[in-house]
């Protein structure tokens, strides 16, 4: 299976499709942007304030996603022996790590209207920043360190370490009191948002996702031209 | 509507400056990004240039070389 995501194999891929994502993805945002700021409804409870959702909901969503991706393919690739999945972990962390930002200070600026304050020290947005540190770390490793083995022992503890903090903060709103409400969303039961802000909340989350995907693959390609610089260097 | 747009029942300010910051980091990191490939393969295609015709062969029989240095000349 991992002779498929061979980086040479993959490569004519790669390579090609940046253009099109960047299109598609334009595409999307259009849409999401024009159905958040205009088309969807306001809340009665928090008026217009309440369409800072559809920026903070969806990074908030994926950095936690490529957080948990990156701890799966970094174990994935100590125990496979397969640096490749290295390399896919290495190229998602940029992305996961703005998005991180993203939610914190949009999350903030959503604060100061509906709570009056730009922060707390509220569980959510404590583990959200603790994750945020996380995602320094690991970049910090990939760049202190240039032995292969030791950046691969490192940046896979790191994520090991981290990956107890993503459950603490998706639940952390049901085990604590928070300023947070409750998850608005569920898979398994029914969601309390109504259709008319699930929807843009869905195509900005597809936009997002889509954005984070381009700069993966500008950032995997980057990487393997990189080693594939090293090998002239050996020629 | 456009008034609507810009007052926002009072809230404007907090819902453009945060859609503003997030679309404001998407184009950093677009850049940063950008400019980090781009400075890499301008270096892969001097390296190359610099190979020998034996060796310029012998790398060419890889098929990611060739597609980088096709990619280069395309952008």
């Amino acid at each position: 299976m991992f002779k498929l995501l061979e980086p040479n194999k993959i490569f004519q891929i790669t390579s090609k499709a940046p253009g099109y994502v960047l299109f598609l993805f334009v595409v999307v945002l259009t849409v999401g942007l024009t159905e958040a700021l205009i088309l969807s409804p306001e809340d009665y409870k928090q008026s217009d304030a309440v369409r800072i959702m559809y920026v903070h909901v969806p990074s908030a969503w994926i950095s936690l996603g490529i957080f948990s991706s990156i701890t799966l393919l970094s174990v994935s690739g100590f125990i496979f022996k397969n640096k490749n999945l290295f390399l896919i972990a290495k190229s998602l962390a940029p992305s996961g790590f703005v998005f991180n930002i993203i939610a914190l200070v949009t999350g903030s600026i959503w604060g100061k209207p509906t709570w009056g304050t730009w922060w707390a020290w509220d569980a959510r947005i404590t583990s959200m920043l603790i994750l945020a540190l996380f995602f320094a770390l690991y970049l910090i490793a990939w760049r202190i360190y240039e032995k292969e083995e030791k950046v691969f022992k490192i940046t896979t503890f790191i994520t090991i370490i981290g990956i107890i903090n993503v459950p603490i903060t998706k639940y952390s709103v049901e085990w604590w009191n928070t300023l947070h409400q409750p998850a608005s969303i569920n898979i398994l039961s029914k969601s309390s948002i109504h259709s008319s802000m699930l929807f843009p909340l869905l195509i900005m989350t597809a936009a997002f996702a889509l954005f984070s995907l381009l700069i993966f693959l500008m950032k995997y390609n980057t990487e393997l031209i990189k080693i594939k610089n090293k090998g002239l260097d050996r020629l | 509507m456009i008034n609507e747009l810009l007052f926002m029942n009072g809230y404007a300010v907090y819902v453009m400056s945060a859609f503003g910051f997030t679309l404001l980091s998407f184009l950093g990191l677009y850049m940063i990004t950008k400019l980090q490939f781009v400075k890499e393969q301008s270096k892969f295609v001097a390296k190359f240039g610099s190979l020998n015709p034996e060796k310029a062969n012998s790398a060419k029989t890889q098929r990611i070389n060739k597609e980088i240095l096709a990619n280069a000349t395309n952008n």
